[in-house]
């Protein structure tokens, strides 16, 4: 395992697109030739070197490449994006798109984290202290296939457009979060602990749902079809089975038609 | 003698009528009387001849004071302010013809700018639907001809679209529909009592917000499956009467206004309408349009997915490739964000329209607008080109709000000296070709021609 | 126009127009046509060891215009698969920014063709109130001549007239709508389907009726055919048949074909055909469903194999994730409900509507498999490969960047087993098709027949394009092939057909080493059919403005302008 250190040294006037910052990329280079790897601030071609002080050599592979972040990335998109293996930690805040496109490997982010976190995510972990913007493991523009794997656990709050068009994996929002959770979803799992506004699972075709807080808003095309004993994230509890949204679509299995679920935690 | 020049289109709304009758001068360089526009057009014809129309670029002193200054001056400073940004944001377009639109993604691709439009800020999140789930849609002939039963949601043509329920969706007569009015039912779906929802047969006043929950229950109702007592505020009976209104109807059609794209959720109330037609059409015919707000506001929408692949919020600083995503490359959001650093505002007026905040963040860096009159844009700018208008001396293709084309003529001559958007931005690329050592690149549009013969003022 | 001279030498020349078949030649090219010679001063481009052909020419691909329009806008997904993009500042390079792997931008579209060496494309479906909208596509597209065919299967004039017979008002209001909306001939799209699903039916045999216009698909082949004949144009009707993509509806596709029986070709372009069938494929299909789908290519093409009047192209099948459009608006639909992805509709006013549907045919997945068997068996099964055309009707079976592959396929047994061996269900796949005992190969000869001078013929445009022949169009291809020693490996073929070694356009060299060295100079072509005023079909027209469209008459007229460069092709009509 090799250390790879960056200290932010400059604040990037515009934002700086830092798709280079991942073990991928990393794997095999040097210091000196990770601080040349490019990057973008709007149509100026910059390197890594221009923002950050880079110490420590990466390791052969991704697997072997730890990145370590000492300070704010507010405005570095693209960290860790399309990742394989390896682990990047920043101690601080990211922008947009951390782990988009993510196969494997590990992010952990001590701040916050802006929109597009884990966009189309496949594999892998990513875990925020802070809260999240909108759009936690997303579906870019138009495309059906959003999240397919791995897990996104957010400590904090997070916005709308929580896994839409979401296949697979498991996204965990530790306190509230706003509307939209799961639409157009077909599989997958998403869990809040905390309250939600509304909208939870809209056009949603499969895929489960458990909120530990309270809906506002329920969606109308939901309906309670009894009481179950679930065990979420190591913890047992009651929870209220809805299923939906009955105004969609949904495929059969083995004859029998196949819902969405809302597991809603029961008044005590 | 005074000419009399019929099939003219409107550069108002997104009715785009080509139908209004324009008496002009005999020479030409006057609009002496409009007819069939509604008061708004009929207004913007006349405005052509206000004597103050600015005829000279301006350019902000180091006093704050604007002065004229020659238009190779403005183009030359426009081409250097754009090559030297390290992003750029080329906004508008709403009121501009498809010429224009071109000729400035040469500018924005040669710049490594952001190319937006006002759909940014009205029907963007109708685009963010469409990606994710179609549109089911028509021309407005369609609904003309067919509709028998019309419905309004988020949407008041009776202020923002004047002439929409006359020329297209409730009075006019059409093929099947020879009794207008007397065959439609229409009903209006909107938290206030407009004058739309006055003129409906049913109005469903829901509460402001939850449109998305109210189609939720129209598709969960047209699955046969049972909803809440009431939803959104709305009675479960009224509800199901409007669903069995709508799988009854022969042709249903469906217009959507801001209601839908700015309120919480935006896309998904869109994307939520989408999935409800496309559930009708297993039942009867269904079709959904939006309500676009500018007489050419589909216009950049159609020409920069030709050209780029995508609508609007177009990243091209790559200069390779073209980056699309909404909430991040969207104009208010780059501004919020300091994520460009030199506007452009061409044919809107982003002073008037963008959240103060936002504005504030853009005049950190190089202002400019390129717009016929004066506007908030104009007088915040740092340069400010006047152009011709289209459509009123300056011809061009617009799209109507169904994306049909429509080839607007001049009623009259342009201003002496003051160029089109076309001409200009044609100006500001080849200067800033010289300045880069580059060739120009025109393709067929632009090589033998710069301006058709003009069959109404010629 | 490039006025400088330029001699492609020592090429092995492959030109069917002329019956020459890999003899070593030179091409001369003065003034952007081919010349018989020309003098000393001429640049000369070395062809020694390669083939040299005509540039391709495309009968059938929706390119340009509202619905593939509404495709590019609604797939923004579909950016993230374009493949080779050029790197650094597009600008810089002297080039527009290409975009999109299925449905490219105008830009990539007119590159990528001229890397395939090809000169001529011909947009499928010009919606009539929407002519506009396809000329400002055409003419933002580098390189490629194009032209658009505007549908009259569904339109409310052409019903009403052939109801009654009228086979001399259609033909004056073809006429007048190829003039208005700078169009090239006769599609038709789904007769009476596309008309019937303005009330969400469909037409799915010869003999349904469509709804409130009491005519019949049948009624409307024929007529519009008769039409044709009487006008004389460069093309045939150009048909898209009833009933497509659905198993079993090959009797109907042969039954449609047999119309063609009933009328003989009149015209002074030198084409031999009354029907253009186009993406056959589509439409030879036996089975009751989906389980039981297989090929009907043998019966199909047995009947087009001896009827002289047809010519037909593939609509072959790439396994690639494309974009189905069509002015085929209840299929659209019909698909949706099949792969649940996202719908764009776009009904039109008295003349036709569109469907949009994202589409992936998985190698995975027997009905594909079939498909693309099914494409291939076509040609492979077809005896005059001059009346036989590559397309993939892009981008419904595939992107026409695939028809270097499909060229592979079809000179290549070894590429086609290859790509049968790489299937889960190729047992089946070999059960419900012929692809596996046909051991034919076709030559280059061949496709060169089916992709420059047949379709060439078949437009009407032979004295123009798809040959090399003195006093053509300067358009040629060199592809980096040995004629006398074709590569063992098929996949140099298809590398040698995606990228000319070089093309020559309008005598200007636009792709050097596969790549675009100039943005060309581009042409409009449409077809100007003079007929004798008919009032009646004036008055209809202009009452018609009146009552039932939503635009104004004067509008509607597609501007000069917007048709910069036009080559008119002018026919006169006898009264």
């Amino acid at each position: 395992m090799a250390t790879v250190t960056l200290k932010p040294i400059k604040t990037p006037e515009l934002i700086f697109e830092g798709y280079s910052i991942t073990p991928d990329a990393f794997a095999g280079k040097t210091a000196q030739q990770i601080a040349g790897l490019t990057g973008h601030e709007g149509k100026i071609v910059t390197t890594i070197g221009d923002f950050f002080e880079v110490s420590g050599n990466a390791g052969e592979t991704a697997a072997d490449t730890d990145i370590i972040i000492n300070g704010d990335c507010a405005r570095v998109k693209y960290i860790g994006s399309k990742m394989t293996a390896g682990s990047v930690t920043v101690n601080g805040n990211a922008d947009m798109y951390l782990g988009g496109w993510m196969k494997g490997g590990k992010i952990y982010v001590t701040g916050n984290v802006d929109s597009f976190c884990g966009i189309q995510m496949q594999g892998g972990e990513i875990l925020i202290d802070g809260d999240a913007k909108n759009h936690v493991g997303c579906a870019y523009r138009g495309d059906w296939r959003g999240m397919k794997g791995g897990t996104i656990r957010i400590r904090g709050s997070a916005g709308n457009d929580i896994g839409t068009f979401m296949l697979g994996g498991t996204i965990i929002i530790e306190k509230n979060a706003f509307i939209h959770v799961a639409p157009h979803a077909e599989g997958g799992t998403v869990i809040i602990k905390g309250d939600v506004e509304g909208r939870v699972g809209g056009q949603m075709v499969k895929g489960d749902m458990y909120v530990l807080g309270k809906i506002k808003f329920m969606m109308p095309g939901y309906q309670k079809v009894g009481t179950v004993e679930k065990e979420v994230d190591g913890v047992t509890q009651t929870f209220d089975h809805y299923i939906g949204d009955l105004g969609e679509r949904h495929p059969k299995s083995k004859g029998q038609i196949v819902y969405a679920n809302l597991y809603l935690k029961a008044a005590a | 003698m005074p000419k009399l020049i019929k099939g003219v289109g409107c550069p108002y709304c997104g009715s785009s009528c080509d139908d209004i009758e324009v008496l002009v001068s005999d020479d030409e360089t006057k609009i002496l009387e409009v007819h069939n526009a509604c008061i708004i057009g009929n207004n913007l014809f006349h405005h052509a001849n206000d004597p103050t129309r600015p005829k000279l670029p301006r350019m902000r002193q180091p006093d704050g004071s604007m002065k004229e200054i020659p238009y190779a001056e403005a183009v030359d400073w426009m081409a250097k302010t754009m090559l030297n940004a390290k992003k750029p944001l080329i906004y508008g377009f709403g009121s501009t013809n498809c010429e224009g639109m071109s000729a400035v993604a040469r500018i924005a691709e040669k710049a490594g700018a952001v190319l937006d439009n006002c759909a940014t800020i009205c029907h963007g999140p109708s685009f963010l639907a469409i990606f994710d789930n179609g549109y089911p849609s028509c021309t407005l002939g369609e609904a003309k001809n067919r509709a028998d039963v019309v419905v309004f949601w988020g949407c008041n043509p009776m202020h923002a679209h004047p002439r929409h329920t006359s020329r297209y969706s409730i009075f006019p007569r059409g093929y099947f529909t020879q009794k207008g009015q007397m065959q439609r039912t229409v009903l209006c779906v909107d938290p206030r009592e407009t004058d739309t929802a006055k003129l409906a047969d049913h109005h469903l006043m829901l509460d402001q917000g939850h449109d998305y929950e109210l189609f939720d229950a129209f598709r969960t109702v047209l699955k046969g499956f049972e909803i809440p007592e009431t939803v959104a505020g709305i009675p479960r009976e009224k509800i199901k009467e409007a669903v069995e209104i709508m799988k009854k109807a022969k042709f249903c059609m469906i217009f959507f206004g801001m209601g839908c794209t700015h309120s919480d959720g935006r896309n998904h109330n869109v994307d939520a309408a989408i999935s409800y037609t496309r559930d009708l059409n297993e039942h009867t015919k269904c079709s959904i349009m939006a309500m676009r707000g500018h007489y050419n506001i589909a216009g950049p929408g159609q020409v920069w997915s030709w050209q780029f692949g995508f609508p609007y919020c177009i990243d091209l600083s790559k200069g390779s490739h073209a980056h699309m995503n909404p909430g991040e490359t969207s104009s208010v959001d780059l501004a919020m964000r300091d994520e460009v650093d030199c506007f452009v505002n061409v044919g809107t007026d982003a002073g008037a329209h963008f959240p103060i905040q936002a504005v504030q963040h853009l005049k950190k860096h190089p202002f400019i607008t390129v717009d016929p009159n004066f506007c908030m844009a104009s007088e915040i700018a740092d340069l400010h080109i006047p152009v011709r208008i289209a459509g009123v001396d300056e011809p061009g293709v617009v799209y109507r709000m169904d994306n049909v084309p429509i080839q607007f003529r001049a009623v009259i001559k342009g201003l002496p000296g003051v160029p089109s958007d076309e001409e200009l931005f044609d100006m500001v690329y080849e200067r800033m070709c010289e300045l880069t050592n580059t060739q120009p690149i025109w393709l067929a549009a632009k090589e033998d021609r710069k301006y058709p013969q003009n069959p109404a003022v010629s | 126009m490039a006025s400088r001279e330029l001699i492609i030498k020592g090429g092995f020349v492959v030109d069917p127009a002329r019956k020459i078949d890999g003899d070593v030649g030179d091409v001369a090219i003065k003034d952007g046509k081919i010349v018989e010679k020309v003098s000393s001063s001429a640049k000369v481009i070395d062809a020694k060891g390669k083939v040299v052909m005509a540039g391709g020419v495309d009968v059938h691909s929706h390119v340009a215009g509202p619905k593939v329009n509404a495709g590019r806008l609604m797939r923004p997904e579909d950016k993230f698969r374009a493949g080779i993009v050029r790197g650094n500042m597009a600008q810089k390079n002297g080039y527009r920014m290409e975009s999109g792997f299925s449905i490219p931008t105008v830009f990539k579209t007119g590159y990528e063709y001229a890397r395939m060496g090809y000169s001529f494309v011909m947009e499928a479906a010009m919606p009539p109130l929407l002519a506009p909208h396809v000329h400002e596509e055409i003419h933002d597209t580098p390189i490629i001549d194009e032209a658009a065919l505007p549908v009259f299967g569904n339109n409310w004039f052409v019903m009403d007239y052939l109801k009654k017979g009228e086979v001399e008002n259609t033909a004056a209001y073809i006429a007048w709508l190829l003039r208005a909306t700078k169009g090239f001939g006769i599609k038709i799209v789904n007769p009476g389907g596309t008309a019937a699903w303005g009330w969400g039916l469909n037409c799915i045999a010869l003999d349904d009726p469509v709804p409130y216009f009491e005519t019949t698909p049948r009624q409307i082949i024929t007529g519009l055919m008769k039409a044709n004949e009487y006008l004389g144009l460069p093309h045939s009707i150009h048909i898209h048949q009833n009933d497509l993509g659905n198993p079993g509806n090959y009797q109907l596709t042969i039954d449609s074909l047999k119309l063609a029986e009933q009328v003989k070709p009149k015209n002074k372009f030198g084409r031999e055909q009354v029907m253009h069938s186009t993406h056959i494929q589509f439409h030879s299909y036996k089975g009751t469903g989906w389980a039981d789908f297989e090929s009907g290519a043998k019966e199909v093409m047995d009947y087009v194999n001896r009827n002289k009047a047809i010519t037909v192209d593939l609509g072959c099948v790439t396994f690639d994730e494309t974009t189905t459009m069509t002015a085929d608006g209840p299929f659209e639909h019909h698909l949706r409900g099949l792969n649940h992805l996202k719908w764009a509709n776009v009904d039109v006013e008295l003349e036709t509507a569109a469907g949009v549907v994202p589409y992936i045919y998985d190698p995975n997945v027997k009905v594909c498999d079939i498909q693309w068997a099914i494409g291939l068996e076509l040609a492979l099964f077809a005896q005059d490969m001059s009346r036989t055309f590559v397309t993939t009707d892009h981008p419904n079976a595939g992107p026409f960047t695939r028809y270097p592959r499909v060229i592979k396929w079809l000179m290549s047994k070894k590429a086609r087993e290859a790509t049968l061996d790489s299937f889960r269900h190729k047992d089946k796949v070999i059960d419900a098709t012929h692809i596996h005992g046909i051991d034919r190969e076709l030559t280059l000869f061949e496709i060169a027949q089916m992709t420059r001078s047949g379709p060439a013929k078949c437009l009407g445009l032979g004295a123009y394009y798809g040959g090399l022949a003195p006093g053509m169009l300067g358009d040629v291809m060199v592809l980096d092939l040995n004629y006398k020693d074709m590569p063992k490996d098929p996949e140099k073929i298809e590398a040698a057909f995606q990228r000319a070694a070089c093309f020559v356009k309008s005598g200007e060299i636009v792709v050097r080493d596969g790549e675009v060295v100039s943005n060309g100079h581009k042409k409009t072509v449409w077809v100007n059919a003079k007929v004798p005023e008919n009032a009646q079909v004036k008055r209809d027209i202009a009452q018609s403005f009146t009552k039932d469209y939503t635009v104004d008459l004067i509008n509607y007229v597609v501007r000069d302008y917007l048709a910069p460069h036009p080559m008119v092709i002018d026919v006169e009509v006898e009264a």
